[in-house]
């Protein structure tokens, strides 16, 4: 207990250690039923950044830090830029921007169907929850160093 | 009718952007208009006895809400998040350079 | 509908509680209870993708409104401004809803939309893109543009936010700055 002074109390640790993988799964769960059932790549991208930013306030910021920290939090997000733009300009195949190119969609109602629409919710996801945990990750900091001045 | 009570919480959001000095309470009236104009939006697409647009299987749905203002501002929502975001970014760096969240000595501090 | 009518008037309440009371992190959490109502104003209109979104998004705005404003001076001494300044406003907000009011004859009906161009989404949304959803087959492929540019703003804002939270400011002349995040 003397050694874990950083972060909130036990209770919260154990209820976060409980929780913050169902919570990520449930994100994941929405970004890839996007197409089938509410919810879709923004709701997700904020779930998953959202259980990040849960883990941070329960435990501190060193260990979400070390699980994701900004420079990757930064490529994940250009990742998911470069794949949405990709995407629209594989349309150019068959003739203009953002063309749904599979000539195949596939039965209705089934977890692959749809064409481009599963790729682009991911793509908007991982760009949607980069982005809010580079932010929080940046406001978190800055408390943290105007206080060390006073 | 309807309406009309939604121009009423963007006539309190535009009332605390006019009225008050605190930085704070500048940017929660700017959330306010947002939620005002957002629900405006779906209340044009709504229909009665209606039903959300999502297809079921082995059935055909013909009363469904208009699936558009909800698209158009499912992106809104987001972007207003970020927004939010920049903005309390602002409030923090002043209130860091000046120690207080007051407009008006912000003004009076310059330089 | 009553439940409309009542999950409205619980926002204004909120928000006219938001706005008039002296303590900052009170008036931040009525804005919190007025975007959950607002997230159940969304089901019951029948959209529950934004409602979904909503919630996710409020509880984010609220924990960084919370950030920013605790450990700070949370009550200012005076609150308002001038008198002239309450009156101009006031003013100017009843211009505003008189003209709000003759414009709402020229709005369609409420519960009967116009629904052209969405008409043709519906049917012929599900042979186009195979997707079952709508709200995600228009934002996805009938107007991708729109998402490509939301994603656009979403890009410079984190941008914006990481460049004005920056550790090191302008530099000085003869200052050595390590930088360690």
């Amino acid at each position: 207990m003397i050694k874990e002074h950083k972060g909130m109390t036990l209770i919260v640790k154990t209820i976060t250690r409980l929780t913050v993988g169902l919570i990520l799964l449930y994100g994941i769960y929405i970004v890839l039923h996007g197409h089938l059932t509410p919810g879709g790549g923004f709701a997700g991208g904020v779930i998953i950044a959202l259980s990040f930013i849960h883990l941070m306030l329960a435990f501190g910021r060193e260990v979400a830090l070390k699980k994701v920290s900004r420079p990757i939090a930064g490529l994940f997000e250009s990742i998911g830029a470069v794949m949405f733009l990709a995407i629209a300009i594989f349309g150019f195949v068959g003739g203009y921007f953002f063309l749904n190119f599979f000539v195949d969609k596939g039965t209705p109602f089934n977890l692959f169907s749809s064409g481009i629409i599963p790729l682009c919710n991911i793509a908007i996801s991982l760009k949607v929850g980069a982005g809010l945990f580079a932010i929080f990750t940046a406001l978190v900091l800055l408390k943290v160093k105007s206080k060390g001045e006073k | 009718m309807v309406y009309f009570l939604c121009f009423i919480i963007f006539s309190i959001g535009l009332y605390c952007i006019l009225v008050k000095r605190n930085l704070i309470k500048i940017i929660i009236g700017l959330i306010i208009i947002e939620y005002s104009v957002n629900l405006v939006f779906i209340l044009f697409g709504y229909r009665f006895a209606g039903r959300a647009p999502i297809l079921a299987a082995g059935q055909t749905i013909k009363n469904m809400v208009d699936p558009l203002p909800q698209a158009l501002v499912l992106t809104a929502i987001v972007i207003g998040l970020a927004t939010t975001a920049l903005l309390i970014a602002i409030a923090m760096r002043i209130y860091d350079r000046y120690k207080t969240f007051d407009i008006t000595e912000i003004r009076r501090l310059k330089g | 509908m009553i439940g409309l009518y009542l999950i409205l008037l619980f926002m204004i309440a909120a928000s006219y509680i938001a706005v008039q009371i002296k303590d900052l992190l009170s008036s931040v959490v009525a804005v919190g209870a007025a975007g959950l109502a607002l997230s159940v104003a969304f089901l019951i209109l029948k959209a529950p993708d934004l409602a979904i979104t909503q919630l996710a998004v409020e509880i984010v705005c609220l924990v960084i409104l919370i950030k920013a404003t605790v450990k700070r001076d949370t009550v200012s001494t005076k609150d308002m401004r001038g008198f002239i300044t309450t009156i101009v406003s006031l003013i100017f907000i009843g211009t505003f809803l008189f003209f709000a009011y003759l414009a709402l004859k020229e709005l369609p009906k409420f519960g009967e939309p116009l629904m052209r161009v969405a008409q043709n989404y519906i049917q012929t949304g599900q042979a186009k893109t195979g997707a079952s959803n709508l709200v995600s087959s228009v934002i996805l492929d009938f107007r991708a543009y729109d998402t490509l540019g939301e994603a656009t703003v979403l890009f410079t804002a984190v941008i914006g936010v990481l460049a004005v939270l920056r550790r090191i400011g302008r530099k000085k002349k003869d200052e050595v700055i390590k930088e360690n995040d």
